[in-house]
């Protein structure tokens, strides 16, 4: 069974936001509109946080793109009432949305905050609306999300391979922010195959996990930047 | 002084049933109103979208849970004092009791009632309930939530057969001093109670047994809810010390909540020879100490995460120590402790005022010590770029008075249909059954009662 993951090469990302428009687009993520946004209620599964070090006029600008980190110890699990958050045999995450009764106990427990909670019935702005991914179900109000790993992608390629006989190639899956990466700061693949590019690059040494000592053993490594801009 | 006697005393405390003024009727109307508001802030809210709420990214717990865990406070008032003043005997505690236990039983209806407001989705609720799904899903029982929903119902059985039992014999008197329908209804209510020592001795030692199995069944409702903080790794919540301090700020609340309803009950139903300063002195007493056990445990959490110095909790820990939560931190710390230490440990000032000032403090200290365990810590959870902060809307502050409106209601309604004062363990402690009510000896009478 594979067990997938992501590595995020700090070095490679620019920031340009690119991973989060087509997560939006990919997922059926509502635009909650700016006043909303303005209290804190934007969904984005996929974020690009903004780190500023320094004192100005020596600023440097730091990127980190977060979603959810698919733990394989991942507290947002035990604290569900009614399994909606739960693990699959394959590494992720699941959230069941129609089992998700809404107590957002899990997102409390999440260290990464990459949950999110519908807060109203899903819209868009016109005309995005006309563009919605037909693989993925869109979230009442009153339920949490977040980032699958584009799980229908998954197991697109997983039927796929299973008809054709095969197993499922290196590089042959790639999430929406994967695919539309320009910088390619973003690999996906299976951790448990030693050769595979994304289990190669989490041996890195460069490699690290963000917040390792809360013990949620994310399955997303960063790889440090190295150049100084 | 005088002590009300035999007749007296059932004409004394029947009386509020029979005689209603207008007076009341306003008040229930204005509760009632208050309630009713509450009410549609709900259904709007359901109606509408959560987003109606001040909830947001990442403070996903705000004001509902604050009342959830500041009821299921109060309630440990009435069932865990009165039982435990049962076990060793109090004489004093005869008047007190049933005021205790009615405010345990509604309390605990009003806090059951957050978590279905709180959830984005109230209309399925029932998954929290084991039933044989065709699907065959159960709750998952590692959830604490879970585990509150099985803890908070035990309770609430409990508290309801452990105030409904001694309940008996006074339905059986107000049958016996009534007539027509008033007669009819209690009859029924009173179960055939007749008085005799087989009825007694079983009425006992239910009672007995009932205020031993309650005491476990309140300490672990609170460490439960405690365990809904501390088990998820957000900072300043995984401590060790949530199960006790909770269970010390529960009992804390609990009290100042009995206290007040036994002086508004005193005023507006004249029992002031029930009630006596006496009795407010010594739940004064049993406050200081619970506010002295308070002020250690929450010293401890702090000096403990001061000298741990973790970055995450410390970012916490100055947010309700100096920063934008400061100011109702030291609120909370001068209505928990400060208050309490000076109306309550100096004695010329634990009259009924000063009991009853002191209360007031410790009931807005307790609400918001719950509230500054909950949002500070959600606003400042480990990635600074996801800090955030949060302030109630209108349908959170509409619920969160309606609910304390609910209160008053119950209670009122209550007190019109139940002698608020238990007839027949006060006439115990004078004319003690032989061989059937332990009676309050000599040395368990406190002070100038001799109930």
């Amino acid at each position: 069974m594979p067990q997938w993951g992501m590595a995020v090469d700090l070095d490679r990302c620019t920031g340009c936001g690119g991973c989060v428009v087509a997560c939006h687009a990919e997922n059926n993520i509502s635009t909650v509109g700016d006043e909303q946004a303005a209290v804190g209620r934007a969904k984005h599964w996929l974020r690009i946080e903004r780190y500023w070090e320094g004192d100005f006029p020596d600023v440097r600008l730091k990127f980190r793109p977060v979603m959810c980190q698919q733990c394989d110890n991942a507290p947002c699990e035990p604290v569900c009432p009614t399994y909606a958050s739960h693990h699959t045999d394959d590494g992720l995450n699941a959230q069941v949305y129609n089992r998700c009764i809404g107590t957002r106990y899990c997102a409390n427990a999440c260290p990464y905050n990459a949950r999110f909670f519908d807060f109203f019935n899903p819209s868009w702005d016109k005309p995005l609306q006309l563009q919605l991914n037909p693989d993925v179900s869109l979230r009442e109000v009153g339920v949490m999300e977040k980032c699958t790993f584009c799980v229908q992608r998954i197991r697109a390629a997983g039927t796929q391979a299973k008809a054709e006989e095969r197993d499922v190639a290196d590089g042959e899956i790639q999430p929406a922010c994967v695919q539309s990466c320009g910088a390619r700061a973003l690999v996906f693949g299976d951790l448990e195959n030693p050769s595979s590019e994304v289990s190669r690059l989490s041996r890195s040494p460069r490699g690290s996990k963000l917040l390792e000592d809360t013990g949620a053993q994310p399955s997303v490594t960063y790889l440090s930047r190295l150049t100084q801009v | 002084m005088t002590h009300p006697t035999g007749q007296q005393i059932t004409r004394d405390l029947v009386r509020p049933l029979l005689l209603t003024t207008w007076r009341f009727y306003v008040m229930i109307a204005l509760f009632g109103a208050f309630v009713v508001a509450g009410l549609v802030a709900w259904l709007s809210q359901v109606y509408f979208g959560f987003g109606l709420s001040g909830i947001n990214w990442p403070v996903f717990w705000g004001f509902y849970i604050t009342n959830f865990v500041f009821w299921i406070g109060i309630s440990h008032a009435g069932t865990l004092i009165s039982a435990i003043l049962r076990l060793v005997n109090a004489g004093w505690r005869r008047p007190v009791t049933r005021c205790a236990e009615a405010i345990t039983t509604f309390a605990l209806l009003i806090g059951a009632m957050f978590p279905l407001i709180h959830i984005g989705r109230p209309w399925l609720a029932f998954w929290l309930i084991p039933y044989p799904s065709e699907r065959l899903i159960w709750p998952n029982f590692r959830s604490p939530l879970v585990w509150d929903f099985f803890a908070i119902n035990t309770y609430l059985t409990g508290s309801l057969l452990f105030l409904l039992l001694p309940m008996i014999p006074d339905f059986a008197v107000v049958r016996d001093s009534t007539t027509g329908i008033r007669q009819k209804i209690y009859r029924v209510l009173a179960l055939g109670w007749r008085g005799t020592p087989k009825q007694w001795h079983r009425l006992e030692s239910a009672m007995q047994i009932m205020a031993i199995a309650i005491i476990p069944v309140a300490v672990s409702v609170h460490t439960i809810v405690s365990f809904d903080f501390s088990m998820a790794p957000v900072p300043m919540w995984q401590t060790t010390i949530f199960g006790p301090y909770f269970v010390a700020g529960a009992i804390f609340s609990g009290i100042a909540g009995l206290i007040i309803a036994m002086a508004v009950l005193r005023r507006l139903l004249h029992l002031e020879d029930y009630l006596r300063p006496l009795h407010f002195e010594n739940l004064g007493k049993l406050m200081l100490v619970m506010a002295l056990l308070w002020g250690y445990f929450v010293f401890n959490e702090r000096l403990v995460t001061y000298y741990g110095n973790g970055p995450h909790e410390m970012a916490v820990f100055w947010r309700t120590q100096r920063l934008s939560f400061a100011p109702l931190y030291w609120t909370m710390v001068v209505c928990n402790f400060v208050l309490p230490l000076i109306l309550l440990g100096i004695r010329r000032f634990r009259t009924i005022t000063g009991c009853v000032i002191a209360s007031f403090g410790v009931v807005i200290g307790m609400w918001l010590e719950r509230y500054l365990i909950i949002v500070p810590s959600l606003g400042a959870k480990y990635l600074p770029y996801s800090h955030g902060t949060y302030t109630p809307e209108l349908v959170e502050v509409t619920i969160t008075v309606a609910t304390f409106a609910a209160m008053c209601l119950l209670y009122m309604l209550f007190a019109k249909v139940v002698p608020i004062i238990s007839i027949w363990e006060l006439k115990a402690g004078e004319h003690p059954s032989p061989a059937l009510i332990p009676p309050a000896t000599e040395k368990h009478q406190l002070g100038d009662l001799h109930l």
